[in-house]
């Protein structure tokens, strides 16, 4: 507890240079992220990281030193040059922009680690720590790292909130945007360039084979909270934040531990669970569906059965015992039990002297359900032509997902018939 | 013929370096409602797209009301087919309809009250009023058109050009958008429908633009509307044409002369 407090006093100063630089580029990232996800760039992020390899070596070799601003210029440089050859590849030959994507991040990436190996063989006392841009180096992060990168992070996030309106519309229909004159391609030049620019600053934190999911993940996870863009930036740009502190934290806990890696660990995590649990389009929230679904044709198809075994005698009220029911229809012992245990509980059956019986209320759910039933076997027949042979298991499954509106729509359609093409009854409820 | 709204001229288009459209040349009347019609593949997409510029011209020009594109830009509103955009795009109907109001004018300025007013009163036009904080996610393949239509109406066109409007549309929407356009066409405006069902063509538009890969007739519907024409636009391509088409293809050709300075 103490460790935390102390953490988040940011007492220490290398803690704080750390902590909020950190903070600062995993929000860029998340933002400009937002933009390339939504216009399917993900994997363009990815090779301009791992090209912007060789352009920070080229920039050390040239200039002799770890300069960060030198470096910033020649990871733009390369990063840019990545992107014009992923476009140039896929619009001026036969391959696929998935196939340049990959051609271009392979080629530059190895590129890069060779002028990497060849540094760091050169006996050049000023290069240690190069390598350090294959996975990051958040931890020592300077004052000076953090003043440059941070700035470049804010300007980042200003030029998005003045392009906002501009870049959403770009990003949803590019054609559209072009027809009312607005200046497209410049638009299309200033978000590329904030996309390499957030890549640069962001491989301080954790390199450039990481960087990626510093860029896109923020915006997979928060595209499932929400379906406004401008709340999905703001709650992207608060997971890259967060996990950046969070990341910070655990490396300031463990020294051993390293700080970007984490960071990434920690965002993959909000993303995994995102997909997970998200309301509504999550996949837990999925199979939840899909059991209720279950559930209610399970209950449905019981009430079902109380209504055909008695339809010939028309005494509707009359008791069944359980191996009448499980007999009469293909249940599962297990699941019958559960389904008459769940009627009676809702009271539309009722058990009495070891036999099962429709109450009132069960009588008009039941014959709703054959209404349906019968009710699409017609329009199945009348509309789409079917033989009456032929719609009885459509109309299984169709029966207990029509709503009240539908049916009033198909009773109208079909002129409130009153048999079904077997000629048995539609059961009205009067 | 009265004023005109339109005209190629000699407009010839290539896509992947294939060409598309040759030579098309017509002239279009304003104040009608007038359809582009061909078969699938005859081009009349690529043809919108090069009236907007948003396809390079391999040669001819487009004039609009008489002058060059980007003079009359804020008179034209350009629908796009329905299906050219990812509607699971983090939108609510009110936010495309606004983007109708956005111009290289206001570039960095905020969405004003008075621009949030003209899109309501565009959604209303189109039924959708009550749908305005909907997620565009959630929309059936109509309401999505209408959207469309919505945002195009806050533009205040004297000229709309809409691809495809009626594909994959509900009756209730074929209807509104009918309507729109009749009443469009009765403030002097112009309409011009790409649109692929023959069986409709009649009914819909005053004017008939026939295409395939090169203009096969342009006139008053009653003109237009004969066993000939059609059959010369819905017979399948000409053949030396596509083989010529094909060679320029594969041969990398340029379609036209590069002219001495």
């Amino acid at each position: 507890m103490n460790d935390l407090l102390d953490f988040l006093s940011f007492s220490d100063p290398n803690v704080r240079f750390v902590a909020f630089g950190t903070m600062l580029l995993s929000a860029a990232a998340a933002i400009v992220g937002c933009f390339a996800f939504l216009r399917k760039q993900a994997l363009v992020g990815d090779a301009i990281a791992h090209s912007i390899l060789p352009g920070v070596c080229l920039a050390f070799i040239i200039s002799g030193t770890k300069n960060p601003i030198y470096l910033l210029i020649g990871a733009t440089i390369s990063g840019w040059i990545s992107l014009l050859m992923v476009n140039y590849i896929s619009n001026h030959s036969k391959l696929k922009s998935d196939t340049s994507i990959g051609i271009v991040l392979s080629v530059f990436f190895g590129f890069g680690i060779l002028l990497l190996t060849a540094i760091q063989h050169s006996g050049n006392a000023s290069q240690a720590g190069l390598d350090k841009f294959l996975f990051g180096k958040a931890a020592s992060l300077t004052s000076d790292d953090v003043t440059i990168f941070g700035s470049v992070a804010i300007a980042l996030i200003f030029v998005v909130f003045l392009f906002y309106k501009e870049f959403k519309l770009i990003s949803f229909n590019s054609d559209f945007a072009r027809s009312i004159g607005l200046p497209v391609n410049f638009l299309e030049f200033v978000l590329s360039s904030l996309t390499v620019l957030a890549i640069a600053v962001g491989i301080q934190a954790v390199g450039v084979v990481l960087m990626a999911a510093l860029l896109i993940t923020p915006a997979t996870a928060a595209r499932f909270w929400t379906h406004q863009l401008w709340k999905m930036i703001l709650i992207a740009t608060i997971l890259g934040a967060f996990s950046a502190l969070l990341g910070t934290y655990i490396s300031y806990l463990y020294p051993s531990m390293p700080t970007g890696p984490w960071i990434v660990v920690c965002l993959s995590f909000i993303a995994l669970s995102s997909i997970f649990f998200a309301p509504k389009n999550g996949i837990l929230p999925q199979l939840k569906r899909q059991q209720s679904n279950r559930l209610k044709i399970r209950n449905e198809n019981i009430l079902k059965l109380f209504f055909h075994l008695s339809e010939e005698s028309e005494d509707y009220h009359q008791g069944f015992d359980f191996s009448t029911l499980l007999e009469s229809r293909d249940f599962y012992p297990q699941e019958l039990t559960k389904g008459l245990a769940y009627l009676k509980s809702k009271n539309q059956i009722r058990i009495l002297n070891n036999k099962w019986h429709l109450t009132k209320l069960g009588l008009i759910e039941a014959k709703r359900i054959v209404r349906l039933h019968r009710l699409w076997e017609m329009y199945l027949n009348k509309k789409l032509k079917l033989a009456p042979d032929h719609v009885h298991n459509d109309a299984e499954a169709i029966e207990h997902i029509i709503t009240p509106e539908v049916e009033r729509l198909l009773e109208k359609e079909l002129n409130y018939p009153t048999k079904d093409p077997h000629q048995s009854n539609i059961p009205y409820t009067d | 013929m009265e004023e005109i709204a339109l005209e190629t001229h000699n407009l010839t288009v290539s896509y992947n370096r294939k060409p598309v459209l040759w030579n098309v040349d017509f002239k279009l009347p304003k104040g009608q409602i007038i359809g582009i019609i061909g078969p699938n593949g005859s081009g009349k997409t690529t043809l919108l797209k090069s009236i907007m510029g948003l396809t390079p011209l391999s040669s001819g020009y487009v004039e609009i009301f008489g002058q060059k594109l980007n003079d009359v830009r804020h008179r034209i509103s350009y629908v796009p087919q329905r299906e050219s955009v990812d509607w699971d795009f983090p939108a609510s109907v009110m936010d495309v309809v606004l983007m109708g109001r956005y111009s290289p004018k206001n570039l960095f300025k905020r969405i004003k009250k008075v621009d949030k007013d003209i899109a309501a009163e565009a959604l209303e036009k189109v039924n959708l009023l009550e749908f305005s904080n909907r997620q565009i996610s959630q929309l059936s393949g109509g309401q999505q058109q209408r959207v469309f239509i919505a945002r195009s109406l806050t533009q205040n066109a004297d000229l709309f050009i809409m691809d495809e409007p009626f594909v994959g549309v509900d009756a209730a929407t074929e209807q509104a958008i009918l309507t729109l356009m009749q009443e469009m066409k009765s403030k002097g405006k112009t309409v011009i429908v790409v649109h692929h069902d023959l069986q409709t063509a009649k009914d819909y538009f005053d004017w008939i633009v026939l295409l395939n890969t090169r203009l096969v007739a342009s006139g008053p519907k009653s003109e237009i509307f004969n066993e000939e024409l059609l059959q010369e636009a819905y017979g399948g391509k000409l053949n030396v044409l596509s083989k010529v088409g094909e060679l320029v293809k594969e041969h990398d050709f340029p379609i036209r002369e590069k002219k001495r300075k």
